[in-house]
């Protein structure tokens, strides 16, 4: 039984990057689609992204970058959901990310990177089927 | 007519006046106006036009036809413009000529026909020996002025071996952590030659300082140095938000280099005001306009504050515009951005010189037009977006390379977007009539509608108090948010179309293009130079420096610039430049709204 409490969603940006476009638009369409949304503001560190979640008992968390440093910070992420235990947490992206970086990072274990010009309605969908799923397992 | 700063306000006043004046002075308005008196025939003409019109059968149906009616920014469009939408307007008062007051139609009298713009890519990546390596090649194939793109790290006042630096070192830009760094970056190039722009804002005053110093080193004095520092840290607050300090005191840093340069550096603009990053953001064509505009004027304002006079930093003063995709919009948000600047700086800052008058801007296409999906579509949507620049009368562009949406740009694509720029210079011949669009119905009607929206923000930014207390409440980032948040649901609902990605896609598309990336032995290698720097230097000597700088910073009469020099000389890095400068200012911290 899917609980009647809206999904939980972090959108967070981490590292020096203050391209925050992207990630207000993504915090405002979850938003709008009936979740509840913490947008963290910009300059996160890792460790402190992970700690909302867990605070918040957040069912997905967004990452956005456009820096260029997402080689470092989704693993940093990646690595601190371990450590914290929080490893069924939903953690996806995006951001200007080359195809074969989104592949390895998929490989490490991001569930889903979308690319500059994906539709809000396929991240909406990802972030619902996802995040529900999760919901389910964990209650 | 030609002294009355707002064209509307006397329209209005003379529509209250009595009948007999309103008609004489509809006679002298059509005498002196853009629109000609219409004759019979003309109207004939237009009440068939209007009947077809409104019972037309054939309308547009396919994805995008939900907004013919509007800009990207959602201003009203007409099907078509006349005479009947410029007859407000007066010739001498609202166009003039070329390099004529107000400047509709161009800052100079000659424009392209005496000096083509200035051909300005901006780059940098990885170190500065890299980067030097790519202005050798960007010199060599006709680019006439540098642009330097620094990295995270060095925009946010971090060192490379600093722990918020991890992952950014050289990605976005070059790395630049000391002075030794500036002079590997500018080694075997004429620094009394080249002019060059700096795109920094947080630690501008550091990036100078560190380039004056450079100069010196190789004997070259700084009165001698051209160029452009960005410098416009309200616009930081507004969208970019690469900040270290609260407003205030970056402001009074920003004067500070104001009057460093009004007395040493006669050939150096201190600050160029920009909308680049605002549009980038998501906000309108308009917002852009209006609050770039209004962000220099609070620098007018600040420098005027602390007793200067207009008409020694006016002149140097320059603008930074987006170049996006709605052709005519981005036009006149060119022409409209001149006309009231000359205004407001000669009718309510009182400056007497006409080159205080003059709004001179750099463009750069618009990085947030362009697609991942099918990036080689990307080289059109410059080539219009450059075009657009040029016929707005711009004094420098830098055209972005096809690739930039998804990495920084190799070397054939940095090419490919400078021989953009040489077509549209050398073989297309819309440099050979100054403003060639000025006097169309359309132009000059949407030129004006821009202007007033513009008027309109002032007056709400003036509500608050000004931009620094408009940026404390948050107003123009919920204004951006706003508007880019309705700009992607246009998109969602295909009122509006992106061709390659919400309408001819193409199925299972895959990256055929080469990417330039930034290896992680960049980082390590810039990591131990900045720890060699530390170690090779005379410590003594850089905590005397530091120590000097932050008395300077706490003394509101003191001017930073000659400590900060002095600091950059002493080997400093920027890291330690800036802890000693947040020691007295403290740190700004924003709060996140969406």
């Amino acid at each position: 039984m899917p609980s009647a409490r809206p999904l939980r969603v972090i959108v967070a940006k981490a590292g020096l990057d203050g391209h925050d476009r992207g990630a207000k638009v993504i915090a405002r369409a979850l938003r709008d689609a009936g979740m509840e949304v913490i947008y963290t503001g910009l300059f996160q560190a890792p460790e402190q992204i992970v700690q909302t979640a867990i605070q918040e008992d957040a069912d997905g968390v967004g990452l956005s970058i456009l820096s260029g440093a997402h080689m470092t910070l989704f693993p940093d992420v990646l690595e601190q959901l371990k450590a914290q235990g929080a490893e069924d947490i939903v953690f996806f992206g995006g951001g200007t990310i080359p195809s074969d970086d989104a592949a390895e990072l998929k490989r490490l274990g991001v569930r889903e990177i979308f690319t500059p010009g994906a539709p809000l309605s396929q991240i909406i969908e990802f972030v619902q089927r996802e995040c529900g799923k999760r919901r389910e397992l964990v209650g | 007519m030609g002294s009355t700063p707002q064209g509307v306000e006397s329209g209005k006043t003379l529509v209250e006046g009595n009948k007999e004046t309103v008609a004489l002075a509809k006679m002298i308005d059509r005498a002196s106006g853009l629109g000609a008196q219409p004759s019979p025939e003309f109207e004939e003409q237009r009440t068939r036009w209007e009947r077809r019109w409104a019972s037309r059968a054939a309308r547009r149906h396919e994805p995008g036809s939900g907004a013919t009616d509007r800009t990207i920014s959602d201003l009203p469009l007409k099907p078509v413009y006349g005479p009947e939408d410029v007859a407000h307007l007066d010739l001498a008062r609202d166009l003039g000529f070329p390099g004529e007051f107000p400047y509709t139609r161009g800052i100079h009298s000659g424009m392209y026909r005496d000096r083509l713009w200035t051909m300005r890519q901006f780059s940098g990546f990885g170190n500065a020996k890299q980067t030097n390596e790519r202005y050798h090649f960007l010199l060599s194939q006709g680019q006439t002025g540098l642009s330097v793109a620094f990295d995270m790290p060095t925009l946010m006042g971090y060192d490379s071996d600093a722990r918020q630096a991890r992952g950014e070192v050289g990605r976005c830009g070059v790395a630049i952590d000391s002075m030794r760094d500036m002079q590997v970056l500018f080694d075997g190039i004429d620094l009394a030659q080249i002019t060059t722009s700096m795109t920094i804002n947080g630690p501008a005053a550091i990036a100078l300082a560190e380039y004056v110093a450079t100069a010196e080193s190789k004997g070259i004095p700084r009165a001698k140095l051209g160029g452009t520092l960005q410098a416009d840290i309200l616009k930081e607050y507004i969208a970019q938000k690469e900040w270290i300090f609260p407003p205030r005191p970056h402001v009074r840093i920003i004067v500070d280099m104001m009057k460093f340069c009004t007395a040493e550096m006669p050939r150096w603009n201190t600050i160029s005001i920009s909308g680049y990053h605002i549009r980038e953001a998501g906000s309108t064509a308009v917002q852009e306009l209006a609050f770039t505009l209004a962000d220099g004027f609070a620098y007018v304002e600040a420098a005027m504050k602390a007793g200067m006079d207009v008409d020694t930093f006016a002149p140097r003063l320059s603008f930074f515009f987006n170049s996006h995709i709605d052709f005519f919009e981005e036009i006149c948000k060119f022409r409209a951005a001149r006309r009231i600047y000359a205004r407001r700086m000669r009718d309510k800052y009182g400056a007497k010189n006409p080159q205080s008058w003059t709004l001179r801007f750099h463009t750069q296409t618009a990085g947030c037009s362009a697609t991942a999906q099918q990036p080689e579509n990307n080289i059109v949507r410059v080539a219009y977006e450059a075009m657009a620049g040029v016929l707005g009368g711009t004094q420098s562009l830098h055209t972005n390379s096809m690739d930039e949406v998804l990495a920084l740009p190799t070397e054939k694509n940095v090419e490919i977007a400078l021989r953009t720029q040489q077509v549209l210079a050398y073989e297309t011949n819309v440099t050979n009539v100054i403003d060639p669009l000025g006097g169309s119905y359309f132009v000059e009607a949407l030129t004006d509608e821009m202007e007033k929206q513009a008027d309109d923000y002032f007056k709400r930014i003036e509500e608050y108090g000004g931009v620094i207390e408009a940026i404390e409440a948050g107003f123009f980032q919920h204004e951006i948010a706003d508007a880019s948040y309705s700009y992607q649901r246009s998109l969602e609902s295909k009122d509006r179309i992106i061709v390659g990605v919400n309408a001819f896609e193409k199925e299972e598309e895959r990256q055929e293009i080469d990417l330039l990336k930034i290896g992680e032995e960049i980082e390590r290698g810039q990591a131990r130079a900045v720890q060699e720097v530390r170690g090779s230097r005379d410590s003594a000597k850089v905590e005397t420096a530091l120590a000097v700088l932050k008395r300077a910073c706490a003394d509101e009469t003191r001017n930073v610039m000659p400590p900060l020099i002095d600091s950059v000389n002493a080997l400093a890095t920027e890291g330690e430049i800036v802890e000693a400068m947040v020691g007295v200012f403290g740190r700004y911290r924003e709060t996140a709204i969406f």
